[in-house]
């Protein structure tokens, strides 16, 4: 009985974590098509209820009224698994995101490693999906996102490196203590910009939007899929995306932290802070969907590796050296 | 007899809690176990190569589950970052893209087959032998492991106590093997690359560089005549 009353108060835990992250995807939809439209001088949607703030429930109710079609020489069981695959790794993610620093669901050891790991995961439902299909064009779409998130992953694992270099633990938490002084934009900029475009290339957003580019690929791996299956792929990869701005938060513009430490602004809880940074990351993200043209695929992959990986592996060994010329490597 | 009775009930609470705990324990490392070596089998037995990769996945995953289960969160989490993030994805993008999928993996079936159990049998009488010269020797020498039992202390993390093993007493073995996979990627690279003649490549900093004058050509155009565009 005893761990029963346990598991209860942890579900509730999860629920209360779990349902404002799905509400917060379908409201981050609308905001960013609604950045999209007035970038281009549009309104964008502002029908359904005030300034349209419904329209991802209206869209989400027409979902689930569609229907689920399963091509007939598909590989079924994976064919249904990827989407939930795509979904469920978008939200298991949350649980070691502090919000302060006590209101976190699983303050684990190696928390930046457990966000990198799922991160990486994120390859397979869009394989899945893509080979399961049994189509050509889910197919190539499927081929060019792992190809692309793999090489982006390299970066962003090396970007890590660095900020670990300046803290010394995996800790989420232990991360944003040490942006006590200075947040890590400052030192580490040129790392905060290509851990951005990173982030861009990993969850497949515009301008590196090539698995679905519509022009050539109709919508790259989700062509087959229809209904509450394709808008599950729809919300796993928004809450994905949020994820990317969560993590570009905690390590680089101090998290829960509130930006100066004097009296009215600590007085705001940490959670509206990380809430604050997320959504500036994401507005950075919808902005650059509307004003970046699409990049062509071999651009991409030598942005990846003849760039960035360069780039970032310098600055590891930058990094390393100004901390250990001036004493200043984190010990414990 | 009140307080008796209390203190046996608390007893009894206290040693339902324990049991629960460890049963709790349990039910998550069978379940683990389990799932590795059922997928591991069907690694092996499943008829579609591409399955057996998504099984091969799996597999890595819940085996990578157990680590964190005996508390080597690092270990599990390079597990999943490095066999299941990089690794796997490349063999599943080798084993689609030679469409071996079409071919239907006869299990034991034709005559090919037949030639590689010989050396299939070989190869894993050696590692069973090699499994039990371990497990023999941690049960009847248990004094050859503790050396390594004592560099594990609790006070310090998982990542710091590899660390500072791995950099300090290690770092030869250590670099050595990096330099062994540095070897291993430039054969591969090598081995593969052919330098090919006629290919038209586009070098970035051409199309970059490129003006107004040397790509526009603005032309008086005489009608019945044409222009004779640069051959």
């Amino acid at each position: 009985m005893e761990y029963l009353s346990i598991v209860f108060q942890e579900v509730y835990k999860i629920l209360f974590l779990l349902v404002p992250v799905l509400v917060s995807v379908a409201m981050i939809v609308w905001l960013d098509r609604r950045v999209w439209a007035f970038v281009q001088k549009r309104q964008g949607p502002n029908v359904v209820g005030p300034f349209g703030l419904l329209q991802s429930l209206a869209d989400a109710l027409k979902y689930i009224f569609k229907e689920i079609i399963i091509p007939s020489s598909s590989n079924k069981i994976i064919f249904i698994l990827a989407p939930i695959v795509t979904m469920t790794l978008a939200l298991i993610a949350w649980a070691v995101i502090p919000f302060s620093a006590t209101k976190v669901l699983a303050d684990i050891n190696v928390g930046i490693l457990y966000l990198f790991a799922v991160s990486s995961l994120g390859v397979y439902g869009i394989i899945m999906g893509g080979w399961a299909s049994n189509s050509k064009y889910p197919f190539l779409g499927a081929i060019r996102s792992a190809a692309q998130m793999v090489s982006y992953e390299v970066s962003i694992g090396v970007i890590i490196i660095n900020v670990l270099l300046c803290v010394g633990s995996l800790n989420l938490n232990d991360i944003v203590i040490a942006q006590q002084n200075m947040w890590f934009v400052i030192p580490l900029f040129p790392m905060f910009v290509i851990f951005f475009i990173s982030a861009l290339a990993e969850t497949n957003r515009p301008p590196f939007d090539l698995p679905e580019a519509e022009a050539e690929l109709v919508a790259g791996y989700q062509t087959e899929y229809s209904g509450m299956m394709y808008a599950m792929f729809w919300l796993g990869e928004y809450a994905n995306i949020l994820l990317m701005c969560a993590m570009g938060a905690i390590l680089f513009l101090g998290g829960w932290m509130s930006p100066i430490d004097v009296y009215p602004f600590t007085l705001v809880p940490g959670a509206i802070w990380l809430i604050l940074k997320i959504l500036l990351l994401f507005i950075l993200f919808a902005l650059v969907k509307a004003i970046v043209p699409r990049y062509r695929y071999d651009q991409l992959m030598r942005l990846g590796w003849k760039v960035f990986l360069p780039l970032s592996l310098t600055w590891v060994v930058l990094t390393a050296s100004y901390l250990f010329y001036f004493n200043l490597l984190p010990v414990n | 007899m009140a307080t008796d009775g209390r203190m046996f009930w608390r007893l009894i609470l206290k040693l339902t809690i324990s049991i629960d705990k460890m049963i709790v324990h349990a039910i998550f490392f069978y379940t683990f176990s389990i799932i590795a070596v059922v997928s591991a089998i069907m690694v092996t037995a499943s008829k579609n190569t591409v399955h057996s990769v998504f099984f091969l996945i799996l597999d890595f995953i819940s085996i990578s589950c157990l680590f964190i289960m005996i508390g080597a969160e690092f270990l599990g989490m390079i597990m999943l970052i490095v066999y299941v993030g990089a690794v796997a994805v490349l063999f599943l993008f080798v084993v689609m893209m030679l469409n071996v999928a079409q071919q239907k993996n006869q299990w034991f079936a034709g005559q090919a087959t037949s030639k590689h159990i010989p050396v299939g049998l070989i190869i894993s009488t050696l590692i069973f032998f090699e499994i039990i010269i371990v497990i023999g020797g941690w049960k009847y020498k248990p004094e050859i492991f503790d050396i390594n039992n004592s560099l594990a202390s609790t006070s310090v993390s998982n990542t710091h106590s590899l660390g500072q093993v791995l950099y300090t007493d290690y770092i030869h073995v250590f670099q050595i093997s990096g330099m062994i996979l540095l070897v291993a990627m430039v054969g591969a690279i090598v081995l593969t690359f052919r330098q090919r003649s006629g290919v038209k490549k586009q070098s970035y900093i051409k199309q970059i560089s490129r003006e107004r004058a040397e790509g526009v050509e603005v032309l008086e155009v005489q009608s019945n005549k044409g222009v004779k565009i640069d051959d």
